[in-house]
């Protein structure tokens, strides 16, 4: 009796760890990036090596380049000099390496964890790996997906391979139905909330349960997105039928007799009956409530109604409140909010476009609120275009960009300023993410949307 | 690599919890192509005021923190980001340990694969050393040992791969491409 963790993990051994040794990981899929790849590709230049398997490895441009279309397709440079010198080298180190690469103006590009679950590049039970901690991502199809450092990078370039310990296993139970108005997003802060931002670490997180299986595909993303938010460095889901039918149009997927045989043998990962987690935690989704961050991390997390907790003599605690400029006993709802952002690897897809649209139909955003829309990826922009979500958008008064990470991490010109307060849909509300002094808090798209046409922070069941 | 075998220094204490790689090097810096040089953007918005003068409160500021090349941190150090500049730009500042009761497990792999000692210790050796900033204290990687001053040694977890490696100053990837002809077997034998 195996765990879907373990079918993936042991297929996936090249030589079994020993005591004395990690064991030697074969890596199926590798996503690189123009930020953390720089320093790889000189490893291999240093050592006149070749990236070993080009046919394995995926590269796009997602973190520092621009979102603001006259930079992306227009004659204006890219305002981040080290930015732009960054999009080069990824642009020279990919076509000497004959590694693919969808560069600046490719239809096909975006935030790395959007495009390639997009491609179909992502498959169940594959190992997947890129030098980005929001790589668990791609754990909704039943990958085995975690972020590596540059020179993993470097390692999996050289020999498509990684040396790794085998973490333990963590089942996340959620059981019931999500009430109208909680999402997926609610759903994993509220995971976070209940274990910590540390609980998961050492540990693959396998999600399981009825309301699991009720997700959509891009709702099993954001919810496999945040795993590393509670410490664990991947997350993942079984496939199943929601899965497969995401799965059978896209361009990279299995085709004809061959589509047969996967779905055969990706019906076969789930966890076995009976098999035994190394630790686990019970969610009730039935009583799951929109959820908001506080603090200046993911696990400072509350019930959207609720107060900020009162502690005493907790130096950690206190310094995050000041940071965020909050006081124990006060009231989330109806706090003035100054930016909102809805994109990011987390939230930028198809169905959280669809959440924001469903909100700002027909209503506008409060004056003197910033809304930045930022599709996760191009061929999103194009579907929230057909769909008509960009014209509620643009008609609400908020600014449609081109794909990209974007306000999550400001490191591309898109920033919050020193003191705002960022109602955002992505991931981490660590002090100064948005921008130096920015304070964000962290809800899903129907929060970030209902509280862009207030001004305020809102309850979006009250919106619906 | 030079090898990592001893490393005896007073200690610089930072007692938040959950330090994350944001804080450590923010992502603004991160657009750099090349290693070197992080250092000076090590916990930049802590260090540094927003005129850019140093802040004269934080602890890697005052003179006490000169040469130190022993970090002691609150409970989870390194969570959040998989950059690997977050070891480079410690290194770059000159600390060649860190010290939590917690470290999160994409920093704990960058960090082994840099040589800079990742030491999980207990709460009570934790809240000593919290509590007496700037004692000399001696990490033996052979004995995996943490020494401090009171004479208390402690056993620290460690890899057994990555201890040897780094005794031995032998890079993990030359290891990993002496395993190719296994690596190749591998995909010469899977059917899928």
């Amino acid at each position: 009796m195996r765990t879907l963790f373990d079918k993936v993990w042991t297929a996936h051994e090249v030589v079994a760890e020993t005591p004395d040794t990690p064991a030697v990981l074969y890596i199926d899929l590798h996503l690189i990036h123009e930020v953390t790849s720089p320093q790889a590709f000189s490893v291999l230049k240093k050592l006149g090596l070749p990236v070993r398997r080009p046919d394995r490895t995926l590269a796009t441009m997602d973190h520092s380049t621009p979102t603001s279309t006259e930079q992306v397709f227009g004659n204006v440079p890219i305002r981040v000099d080290a930015a732009a010198k960054q999009v080069r080298q990824l642009e020279q180190n990919a076509a000497a390496f004959g590694v693919e690469l969808f560069g600046m103006r490719d239809a096909r590009r975006g935030i790395v964890h959007v495009i390639s679950p997009e491609l179909g590049a992502t498959q169940p039970g594959m190992t997947v790996v890129c030098g980005d901690s929001h790589t668990s991502t791609h754990g909704a199809f039943g990958a085995l997906a975690f972020g590596i450092g540059t020179t993993e990078v470097g390692h999996v370039f050289a020999t498509q391979s990684l040396l790794q310990r085998k973490p333990k296993t963590f089942a996340v139970n959620v059981e019931g139905r999500l009430p109208p108005g909680v999402t997926a997003k609610d759903l994993i802060l509220a995971v976070i909330g209940k274990i910590g931002v540390s609980g998961g670490t050492g540990h693959v997180f396998e999600y399981r349960g009825s309301a699991i299986r009720a997700l959509s595909m891009d709702e099993r993303m954001t919810v496999c997105n945040m795993s590393i938010e509670a410490g664990a460095r991947a997350g993942m889901i079984a496939p199943d039928d929601t899965t497969f039918a995401y799965l059978k149009p896209k361009p990279r997927a299995p085709q004809g007799a061959k589509w047969d045989d996967a779905v055969a043998r990706w019906r076969t990962l789930a966890t076995d009956p009976g098999a035994s987690f190394d630790a686990s935690v019970d969610i009730d989704a039935a009583t799951l409530e929109p959820m908001i961050t506080y603090g200046t991390n993911p696990g400072m997390v509350l019930p959207i109604g609720g107060a900020i907790p009162n502690t005493v003599g907790d130096a950690a605690f206190d310094k995050a409140l000041e940071y965020m400029g909050f006081h124990g006993g006060e009231v989330m709802l109806g706090k003035p909010v100054d930016v909102v952002f809805i994109g990011s690897c987390t939230n930028g897809r198809l169905v959280d476009m669809q959440a924001a649209a469903h909100i700002l139909k027909g209503r506008k955003v409060a004056p003197g609120v910033r809304l930045l829309i930022v599709p996760g990826s191009q061929e999103t922009k194009r579907e929230a275009e057909a769909a008509g979500y960009a014209d509620i958008f643009k008609a609400a008064g908020a600014d449609w960009r081109e794909s990209g990470c974007s306000m999550c991490l400001g490191m591309n010109g898109d920033t919050v300023a020193a003191g705002q307060y960022s109602i955002s849909t992505s991931n981490r509300n660590f002090e100064g993410r948005q921008g130096v002094g920015a304070r964000t808090l962290l809800v899903s798209p129907f929060t970030a949307a209902a509280s862009a046409v207030r001004g305020r922070i809102t309850d979006p069941r009250e919106m619906l | 690599m030079e090898p990592v075998i001893r490393v005896r220094s007073k200690t610089v204490v930072i007692p938040s919890t959950n330090i994350d790689t944001d804080q450590i090097i923010p992502a603004r810096f991160l657009t750099t192509t090349v290693k070197d040089g992080l250092g000076l953007q090590l916990f930049a918005d802590w260090r540094y005021l927003k005129d850019g003068s140093r802040n004269p409160d934080f602890v890697l500021n005052r003179p006490e923190a000169r040469g130190a090349q022993v970090l002691v941190a609150g409970r989870n150090f390194g969570c959040g980001s998989s950059r690997e500049h977050a070891p480079w730009a410690l290194l770059d500042f000159g600390f060649r340990a860190v010290i939590s009761t917690e470290i999160a497990d994409i920093f704990r792999g960058n960090s082994l694969k840099n040589g800079l000692l990742p030491i999980v210790v207990d709460d009570s050796t934790s809240r000593w050393l919290l509590d007496h900033p700037g004692v000399e204290v001696d990490i033996d990687l052979k004995s995996a040992t943490l020494t401090l001053p009171t004479g208390a040694a402690h056993r620290f977890p460690i890899e057994a791969f990555a201890r040897h490696c780094l005794l031995n100053g032998i890079d993990e990837l030359g290891f990993l491409r002496s395993r190719l002809s296994d690596i190749e077997r591998y995909e010469a034998a899977r059917a899928w």
